[in-house]
């Protein structure tokens, strides 16, 4: 056991949790920004907008992230149309295929939670809402989602852990995430133990940061 | 008492016994995704010149061996936790692993080369590399060459040289640096390989590239490298070697003896 090793190499580990930290957050707020619309309009009674919405969170939701990360790095990797276009810019960067992988996968995710709360709504205070005139738009602004919020918050940190868990696949697609400075260094001292745990400990304090922060949030709403 | 150290004699006669024993059952690690050296044919057996070598040597031992699939990143802790007893895998004999395992003499000498796109250049300036993007295959003599030469350059480690050479042709890449036979064979050879082509010199410094590629076996066991050297030694002399050389490389794979 030689923790000395990881000492040296401390500068690959924070480049990998910073990696981890922006990929992660960012993917989550873009999967956000998708999650919010798919999961109100997922319960649209018209079918032109119900069905590619329940397209993507079948296919996000019903298939491994890294096969996910596979065929969005490698797969269209594969085709010279788009090699040969302006994606191509974006899509030749690692980064950028993992964020799209996560974004959108988080999104799916998600966007099932912002369904499940909004379906679960009391309808008590929906109907209260209407008594007051309220207009649709207004009962979503002022009731639903906020209501729909206070109830999804435990599910949804459970999905930031497992965003955060789920990114140290970044590192097959050549990013040094935290997982990524882990094998760089374990491939380089043949010391899995050492250069694992440490890279256990980084995800654990990212984690408990998380469900520290949530933690507090959920509170506030309990004192309202 | 007599009775407690009695015992403890018989397990130290025995385990030493154990320890000293000819090899009569081998386990092999390979790798199984560096062709011509050894890879995973569509059936999922594995062949190559690692391969034809491993079994040549037990045949000269008479010894009984099991090839056992491993990947390149975790070769090493496999090895010293004992899940094979030695590792054929085209591995350059260096001053870093031999602080963790102990070598054969080497099976084999192939110098480390570049490859690109036709009509990129390559100057082996830190100036000049700075900013490139450079594929290498993870915790390789390549991969510490690079490393210590180029650090201005975007260096992508993979777990495997197919992964990197992928990159390459998808344009990912600027470079890839490998041994020159697997390229020449994993590249090359294969379908859209026209389009790349060696650039730069033969590299083989022994400060990064070692003295060759040896068997890898844990340190304890000195009595198996004895005997795999022994073999070395016999499938050289007996022209062995040189049918499965000529199998897969039409040049000298060994160098100076």
């Amino acid at each position: 056991m030689d923790f000395s090793i990881i000492l040296n190499e401390y500068q690959f580990y924070l480049d990998g949790l910073w990696t981890t930290t922006w990929l992660v957050a960012l993917s989550l707020l873009i999967g956000l920004v998708i999650a919010l619309p798919a999961g109100v309009l997922r319960s649209h009674p018209n079918w032109l907008i119900k069905g590619p919405i329940w397209a993507y969170m079948y296919f996000f939701r019903g298939t491994p992230l890294l096969v996910q990360l596979f065929l969005i790095y490698y797969g269209v990797a594969q085709f010279d149309s788009l090699r040969e276009s302006w994606l191509w810019y974006y899509f030749q960067e690692a980064w950028f295929c993992a964020l799209l992988a996560f974004s959108l996968n988080t999104g799916a995710y998600t966007a099932e939670i912002v369904r499940g709360v909004i379906s679960t709504m009391p309808k008590g205070e929906l109907e209260a809402a209407k008594a007051y005139g309220m207009s649709r738009l207004q009962i979503l602004r002022r009731i639903t989602l906020p209501n729909s919020l206070r109830r999804a918050l435990p599910a949804y940190s459970n999905e930031i852990i497992f965003m955060i868990h789920g990114s140290a696949i970044a590192g097959v697609v050549t990013i040094v995430d935290i997982t990524g400075a882990a094998r760089v260094v374990n491939a380089r001292y043949y010391a899995p133990f050492e250069a694992y745990l440490a890279a256990g400990v980084l995800y654990m304090c990212l984690t408990f940061s998380v469900i520290y922060l949530f933690k507090l949030w959920e509170k506030s709403y309990q004192h309202q | 008492m007599k009775k407690l150290s009695l015992l403890i004699a018989l397990f130290a006669f025995s385990f030493n016994a154990a320890s000293a024993k000819e090899w009569k059952e081998i386990r092999i690690g390979v790798e199984g995704a560096y062709p011509p050296f050894s890879k995973t044919e569509e059936d999922g057996s594995i062949t190559g010149f690692d391969i034809d070598i491993a079994n040549a040597l037990c045949a000269e031992l008479e010894a009984k061996c099991t090839l056992v699939k491993q990947d390149w990143d975790g070769i090493i802790p496999a090895l010293l936790g004992r899940k094979f007893d030695a590792i054929i895998a085209t591995m350059d004999i260096t001053e870093e692993r031999q602080k963790k395992v102990a070598f054969t003499k080497k099976y084999q000498h192939i110098p480390a080369r570049f490859v690109a796109k036709k009509g990129v250049t390559y100057e082996a300036t830190e100036a000049f590399m700075e900013g490139k993007k450079i594929g290498v295959q993870r915790a390789t003599t390549m991969d510490l060459y690079i490393s210590d030469n180029f650090p201005s350059a975007k260096i992508k480690r993979y777990g495997s040289a197919d992964e990197a050479y992928l990159d390459l042709k998808a344009g990912r890449l600027d470079y890839v640096m490998a041994d020159s036979a697997a390229i020449a064979d994993g590249l090359l050879a294969k379908e859209g390989g026209d389009k790349f082509e060696f650039v730069g010199p033969k590299l083989n410094d022994p400060k990064w590239f070692g003295y060759g590629a040896g068997i890898a076996i844990r340190k304890q066991n000195k009595d198996l490298a004895e005997q795999l050297n022994k073999a070395i030694d016999a499938i050289r002399a007996d022209g062995t070697y040189k049918t499965i050389q000529d199998k897969y490389f039409t040049f000298d794979v060994y160098g100076q003896e």
